[in-house]
């Protein structure tokens, strides 16, 4: 008989995630669902504020791709008034957002994803000696990965096992066959876990450095930035590219190369497609570079839409075709392929979930189920990510992402012994979703360098300019722009409409929205639900490889969620239904 | 307009909210009586965590003299005489009795974020590292049936003893529903009930824990709430801000482990060691605004020579938080510091009273409790008013009486 089991709290994400699957007697998942269980109303609270403060707000929209909302937000309302930012304002945005992702896919891959693959207890029968051996297999320089260094750390881990508090690391999954590193492989990850804790610790200095903190910066205005101060300081540049350096060293020697080794031990995984999902992916673009304005310069991510995962072929990006479905989502709509966001409405209809006999509440799977509305574009369900930024780039013949793509591919072929590169369709698969985030990131870090450089030489040039100026009253009677660009965990647009200097309507579609979405109204499963179906799990009663899809797209599902139009409305429409758990 | 004078001078000489470094020996002896026996019992129980901070302090190649210069800054952070040093010291050295479970409702996880880039003094971080955290869900490893399992056990190992961290407000709308939580679909309101009742304390994190936060700002959709509005009946610690900077939030766990007792709070139940400080009174710009230098707009020439952001919005004046003292990311930087005003994120209902580009005095806002917008002058002689034209006015003072005026700047 199948089973339906419920795991929430998803745990190692940002926000609220429910998934319940369907497994068969073979142990293979056959249904699931994903539902998001906490709504806040952010859009409805930025109604009618004064648009060059929705920025700020927005931002708190999610406290780990933070500064993307910031950005977007204000981007959005700089595209409503027609103002385009000075270079250096440009760069400052580059270079904050490009630390961003460092320091959150380092933080992703160690800190929320990596246990799905590494046995820390495994780890601990493992010879240091034979570890350090083990680590320079797969690259010549490898980082803290010696053999005092990993003695070191066994030793650490193993005193506070024999404490008998495990805290956070209490009642894994430790043991469970498919865990398949060796004791070696698993302790040079454990390694690269605590000290990715070091790290990121110092990445996030270099968000601060033009940003003011991390989390939720706070130097970007509409119009520009405001750290001029450490701009015009050649002490902050060079702090900031010691930062770097530093990261670039651990990218390339720790993280790149531990998804190297995870990615040729599971390589079955990748080869026969597991979570692969939905094969259609979209990128918004993102990060400019140069100042031709801001949908026409030249972009790092290109943007675009790859169907069926034919690589061949690009499809080009148009913001008017991007619906959103609400006929599984709690909000009052038609059962179609909805409206596109500047006209988009969000009425909640909570209808609960259901109490069964066993004590436990289920979602109303043939209902409505989740705080998450279902994005489409053009009518068709698609991923975002860095795995759609991989793709898109690829299939857009981007020179930059095709190198570092394929450098991945060389190696995995190697490590692999295929005598040639392993093929492109590995990547869609959860190992390559998690591949290509770890392949950008390594770009990214390249890419800041140059960026660096180019604001250095700007303000030696005597450009100090970091704002434009605009007459607020002018601009702000009637006027509507989107900000559509990427996030660390994918496309991230806000929409907004401005009437005489304040917000009158706002929708933001973000990654989660689109990869953690319920079924549509034709009923085609989201990407999450799409990507577990097929999989087979070791034991049913430990979610370990629902757990390593969901997490291989990097959930954030608090932004995901939408708004409330007002108090009185939200109240009236709703009905408490008795068989829920209340 | 003698009233507005009134106003200013009261505000720049309000002692309420100001910390008495100096309390008198009485005080400081029953303190110490207080945090030894507290520390003599704590030494009995069993171990609550993994290592103690010495194993840690030895695998990252400490020595006692760092720990020690540590500590001496700890004290001081505590606002305690250097005498209360060895008192610090053995307090660090028991952080692994004190068992923290960290819950997290209508959250955005900046706070969780925020404590994973705790670092200075660099000794922090491994307190944190040794503290037994029995329950995050950002780095939980288990999920679903397994962790709540966990939460279960360490709540029933612990209890009466732990700490219950919050992150996150909690909604009331549509009976709670707007958060569920488990299998069971637990309520945020009911979750939160449960997990409070066992624990010693509760420390409320970041703004919206504290007081609300985000979710609460008008229209406030799911009348969120903070922590205090829910539990009734345990100590709570405030340690709001946007998020709460990770210095304080180590800084009152400390506090817990010396004395067994929350630290002395303001009327806002927020820490007086962290949450005494205006951020005005010690901003590194504060000569600017009292020689009437402004930034005028973005990008000026007030801006490239780091003149006071006052008229650019800064609610440093209105607020209270150590951010200009501690600064973020190991002290890297902060807002001020990167150009832009303080948002008074420390404060309840800043989203409506704070966070604008705009000085207090022509800004549109609303009101705490909702509806039409007004500028300031049009709500009356309510503080925050008062005070925000009482600098106003001092801010015209200043360029009056300061060496340059507005006009002999172009």
């Amino acid at each position: 008989m199948s089973k339906h089991i419920i795991i929430d709290p998803i745990t190692r994400i940002e926000g609220h995630l429910r998934i319940e699957a369907v497994i068969d007697d073979n142990n293979v998942i056959t249904d699931a669902f994903a539902s998001s269980t906490m709504f806040r109303g952010i859009e409805t609270i930025l109604k009618g504020r004064d648009p060059r403060d929705a920025g700020m707000l927005a931002m708190r929209i999610c406290g780990v791709c933070t500064g993307t909302h910031y950005q977007r937000s204000i981007e959005a309302v700089e595209h409503a008034f027609g103002i385009d930012i000075p270079k250096n304002a440009r760069i400052v945005r580059n270079l904050i957002q490009g630390a961003l992702y460092l320091h959150d896919h380092v933080v992703h891959f160690y800190h929320l994803h990596a246990l799905d693959w590494v046995d820390i207890t495994s780890a601990l029968k493992a010879d240091p000696k034979l570890a350090a051996a083990e680590a320079l297999k797969w690259t010549n320089t490898p980082f803290g990965a010696g053999e005092g260094e990993l003695r070191a750390i066994q030793e650490r881990v193993g005193k506070f096992v024999k404490q008998g508090r495990l805290g956070i690391f209490s009642n894994a999954y430790w043991g469970n066959k498919n865990y398949k590193l060796s004791a070696e492989q698993n302790l040079i990850a454990v390694a690269h876990y605590l000290q990715a804790l070091d790290m990121q610790r110092d990445m996030s200095k270099m968000m601060a450095i033009f940003g003011g903190k991390m989390p939720h910066p706070q130097s970007l205005v509409v119009g520009g930035v405001t750290c001029i101060q450490d701009i015009k300081n050649p002490a902050r540049i060079a702090a900031f590219k010691s930062i770097l350096t530093k990261a670039t060293h651990f990218i390339k020697n720790a993280y790149l190369v531990d998804v190297l080794m995870a990615g040729t031990v599971y390589a079955g995984e990748a080869l026969d497609g597991t979570g692969a999902g939905l094969k259609s992916y979209m990128s918004y673009g993102d990060f400019r570079l140069n100042d031709n304005g801001f949908y026409d310069s030249a972009l790092l991510f290109p943007k675009g839409v790859v169907l069926n995962g034919d690589l061949t072929k690009l499809h080009p990006l148009d913001q008017a075709k991007i619906t959103e479905d609400v006929t599984h989502a709690w909000y009052e709509g038609k059962n179609d392929k909805g409206l596109h966001p500047f006209v988009g409405e969000t009425n909640p209809k909570y209808t609960g979930l259901e109490k069964k006999a066993d004590g436990y509440s289920y979602l109303k799977t043939n209902e409505k189920y989740s705080w998450i509305k279902s994005p489409l574009y053009d009518d068709t369900r698609v991923e975002v990510g860095p795995l759609a930024r991989i793709v898109v780039g690829l299939a857009a013949g981007d020179k930059r992402i095709t190198e570092h793509a394929t450098s991945f591919l060389t190696k995995l072929g190697n490590t692999l012994g295929l005598g040639k590169p392993a093929p492109a369709s590995v990547v869609f698969s959860t190992v390559g979703r998690t591949a290509a985030r770890a392949i950008e990131t390594e770009l990214m870090a390249e890419v800041m360098f140059e960026w660096l450089d180019e604001l250095a030489t700007n303000v030696a040039k005597g450009d100090l300019s970091t704002w434009t100026e605009f007459d607020f009253d002018k601009v702000s009677k009637d006027a509507r722009g989107y900000g559509m660009a990427e996030a660390p965990r994918g496309g991230l647009g806000h929409w907004v409409v401005i009437k005489d200097g304040k917000i009158e309507n706002y929708q933001a579609v973000v990654p989660s929205t689109w990869n953690a979405a319920p079924r549509d109204y034709k009923g085609r499963l989201g990407a999450y639900e799409s990507a577990l179906v097929g999989t087979k799990v070791a034991n049913p009663e430990q979610p370990l490889e629902i757990l390593r899809t969901v997490h291989s797209f990097d959930p954030c599902i608090a932004c995901a969620v939408h708004i409330v139009d007002t108090k009185g409305k939200e109240l009236s429409s709703f009905k408490v239904n008795t068989s829920c758990a209340i | 307009m003698l009233d507005k004078r009134e106003a200013l001078a009261q505000m720049f000489s309000a002692k309420g909210a100001k910390v008495n470094t100096n309390r008198g020996d009485e005080y400081y002896n029953s303190l110490k009586l207080i945090m030894e026996k507290r520390l003599g019992e704590l030494e009995k129980t069993q171990i609550a965590a993994k290592t103690s901070i010495v194993d840690v302090m030895e695998y990252e190649g400490l020595t006692r003299r760092d720990f020690m210069k540590w500590a001496s800054a700890a004290c001081a952070a505590l606002m305690l005489p250097p005498t209360f040093t060895p008192l610090v010291v053995r307090a660090a050295e028991l952080m692994n009795r004190v068992p923290v479970i960290w819950i997290e409702l209508q959250d955005c996880a900046g706070n969780s974020e925020a404590i994973l880039r705790s670092d200075s003094p660099t000794i922090d971080e491994l307190i944190l590292e040794t503290i037994s955290l029995e329950f995050n869900e950002t780095l939980m490893v288990a999920a679903g049936h397994q962790a709540e399992e966990h939460l279960d056990e360490a709540m029933k190992t612990f209890k009466g003893k732990y700490l219950c961290v919050v992150e996150g407000a909690i909604p009331r709308g549509m009976n709670g529903l707007y958060g569920t939580m488990g299998a069971k679909a637990e309520t945020y309101i009911e979750h939160l009930t449960r997990v409070a009742k066992d624990s010693a304390a509760i420390v409320a994190v970041g703004t919206c824990a504290t007081f609300g936060g985000v979710p609460a700002a008008s229209p406030n959709p799911t009348d969120a709430v903070g922590v205090q509005d829910i539990i009734k009946d345990k100590p709570i610690i405030n340690i709001p801000a946007c998020p709460a900077n990770p210095a304080n939030i180590t800084g009152t766990i400390l506090h817990f482990v010396l004395t067994g007792t929350i630290p002395e709070l303001d009327h806002l139940n927020r820490p007086k060691f962290a949450f005494g400080y205006r951020i005005h009174d010690n901003c590194e710009r504060r000569a600017h605004f009292d020689a009437g230098e402004f930034v005028e707009e973005w990008g000026d020439e007030g801006a490239k020579n780091n003149f006071c952001l006052y008229k650019m919005g800064c609610k440093g004046p209105m607020t209270f938080n150590n951010c200009s003292i501690v600064k973020y990311n190991s002290g890297t930087n902060w807002p001020i510091g990167a150009g832009h005003g303080c948002i008074g994120c420390s404060e309840p209902q800043f989203w409506d009273k704070f966070a604008t580009e705009r000085p207090m005095s022509d800004s549109h806002i609303k009101a705490p409790t909702g509806g039409v917008e007004k500028t300031v002058d049009e709500f009356g002689m309510a503080l925050i008013t008062a005070a925000g034209i009482g600098i106003g006015i001092h801010a015209a003072i200043s360029i009056a009486a300061g060496k340059k005026d507005e006009n002999s700047q172009n």
